[in-house]
């Protein structure tokens, strides 16, 4: 694009300030977490690393982690089966209220985390007669999560055509066959992608959460959101953070391997 | 077909599921949409459907259970009430302010991302602007409530250029929710510039626009259903927070405490279910007037 040489230098300093912006309280949450002062105290006058000691040692945020691990599995295997069933119909298949069930797929993802919380927590209790705890997290997530999956296979039937899917069958192929042999290892990689931010959603979730987890059942953020007011754990939060802003770097480079730079990441 | 039949049992039966399905695509299509639907169609707006009727009974102030008589009691309530108002606009306002900061800061790094920077600066900044989407979200509004605090980083290095931490409060909570949220309008605007060819650019600046010209009369238009797009997000997610204010906000309240505290303290459950009757009206007009832009294609 042909911008006057000032405009491309203000918009260069803009995005180098925004960037900064981003990543300037991450730095600061790593820099705490070897604080010596346990209320992090700015300058740091000494480090240390007790607070990870600490962490190593916190059996609630180990637990923690497990519970969300287990959570994040399950709805996302949840979400990848009935997300990419939505999207096979919708693709493939004209049909009265087409329009109606996409807006339906978005929209607990559309309507504020309050409201699906309140709802399912209510819906939960009252109509199905359920207790709080592991099995109404799992639903809760698998709700919002099949968006994802949704968007990115929509996106790759979209693109792949059904041209393969035709000549499989016009060369004997059954329905089965086909999906196993032609659709599916096409499908793959938006899978993988969709699934991967069906988990790191679960696994980051905390407004939903709260209102569909029992009181036996933390996962990791309500484990850090009650204990972050508490100064004496809050230097473990802090290196939990830590380790979870580190961790973050595994999905970005798996998807970045899978696909283009936008490809399967964009929607939420 | 009917002659193969050789083969176990199971393998005829599989082979006459397949041909019954190859026959009817209606069959087809209903075991693809039966399942997802009943999750969310019957299950989801079910849900949804419960918590309005809710919002329609009362509570016994005695015994805190819900009595199961019509009233819209819970909903004069909530417009009579000053309270209730003044926090209906103030979640509103930062709803709005957050997606306008948001827009305003997005918009140049969407355009230097798609339109300046080279293909390998492209994909580098694509990641930079992922990357903290994949952090904790606590974490973020954690690190701004230690970077606001009184004696951090903002009171010590603005106290430079003779400016203080606002403290914890609305300023907070925009700043925080705004930070939390631009990621999701980068990424919508990055994605339809990119989409905006080069060639509609420099025919308008064959035709003697100028830059700013060109931006308005060509660029805007053309990224307008991605920015709202993006705004969906910033606004739908700033809604119904009420996790952020707690963390930076001071004792400030938004719609999504007054949920929370009727849900949990107070445990008030139809007027829990009246307040959040207000964030799904909202939405629904705002989705209903974003597909008009074509902007749900965008999301």
């Amino acid at each position: 694009m042909t911008m006057s040489p000032a405009f491309k230098v203000t918009l260069r300093v803009l995005t180098g300030l925004a960037l900064l912006v981003i990543y300037v309280p991450l730095l600061l949450v790593v820099l705490n977490s070897f604080n010596a002062s346990q209320t992090f105290a700015w300058p740091p006058e000494d480090y240390t690393l007790e607070w990870w000691r600490k962490a190593v040692d916190s059996q609630g945020a180990k637990e923690a982690v497990v519970t969300s691990v287990q959570v994040a599995l399950i709805a996302s295997g949840i979400s990848l089966v009935l997300g990419t069933m939505a999207a096979m119909a919708l693709q493939r298949y004209r049909f009265f209220g087409r329009d109606t069930v996409s807006l339906l797929i978005i929209l607990p993802i559309a309507l504020p985390g309050i409201v699906t919380g309140i709802a399912l927590n209510n819906a939960f209790r009252t109509v199905f007669g359920l207790d709080l705890g592991f099995l109404t997290i799992v639903v809760a997530h698998a709700t919002f999560c099949i968006v994802t999956v949704f968007n990115n296979v929509l996106a790759r039937l979209r693109r792949m055509g059904t041209n393969l899917e035709e000549a499989s069958a016009d060369l004997g192929a059954s329905t089965f066959t086909t999906f196993r042999l032609v659709t599916f290892p096409m499908m793959r990689s938006a899978l993988i992608a969709g699934g991967l931010l069906a988990f790191a959603l679960s696994f980051d979730e905390i407004i939903v959460t709260t209102f569909t987890a029992g009181a036996q059942q933390q996962t990791l953020p309500i484990w850090i959101f009650n204990n972050l007011f508490r100064p004496n754990q809050a230097p473990v939060v802090n290196v939990v953070a830590v380790v979870l802003i580190l961790l973050s770097v595994i999905p970005i480079w798996i998807s970045q391997k899978l696909a283009g730079p936008t490809d399967g990441l964009a929607g939420r | 077909m009917t002659s193969v039949s050789e083969g176990t049992p199971e393998q005829v039966s599989r082979h006459q599921v397949s041909t019954v399905l190859h026959r009817r695509p209606r069959l087809r299509l209903g075991l693809l949409i039966g399942p997802p639907m009943l999750w969310l169609g019957v299950a989801y707006l079910g849900a949804l459907g419960a918590l309005f009727i809710t919002s329609l009974w009362g509570q016994n102030p005695f015994t805190g259970d819900v009595v199961r008589e019509w009233n819209l009691d819970n909903f004069r309530l909530l417009f009579e009430s000053e309270v209730y108002r003044t926090i209906t606009i103030r979640t509103l306002g930062i709803a709005a302010l957050v997606t306008v900061v948001d827009i305003v800061i997005a918009f140049p790094v969407a355009l230097y991302m798609a339109k300046v920077a080279s293909p390998r600066m492209q994909r580098i900044l694509v990641i930079a602007v992922l990357t903290p989407l994949w952090a904790s979200y606590l974490v973020k509004a954690y690190a701004w409530r230690i970077m606001l605090s009184e004696n951090g980083v903002i009171s010590d290095l603005g106290g430079l250029l003779g400016l203080d931490t606002p403290g914890y409060g609305l300023t907070a909570t925009v700043v925080t929710l705004a930070y939390l949220w631009l990621p999701f309008m980068i990424l919508p605007i990055y994605a339809g510039l990119e989409r905006l060819p080069d060639s509609m650019l420099e025919a308008s600046m064959d035709l003697g626009a100028k830059t700013g010209h060109t931006l308005r009369r060509v660029v805007l238009p053309a990224v307008f259903p991605a920015v709202v797009a993006g705004s969906i997000f910033t606004f739908s997610l700033s809604l119904g927070d009420y996790i952020t204010v707690k963390i930076v906000g001071g004792a400030n309240q938004m719609l999504g405490n007054v949920v929370y505290d009727n849900v949990g303290a107070a445990n008030n459950l139809p007027f829990a279910a009246a307040v959040a009757t207000i964030p799904v009206v909202i939405m629904l007009v705002y989705l209903a007037a974003a597909r008009r832009t074509g902007a749900l294609e965008n999301v």
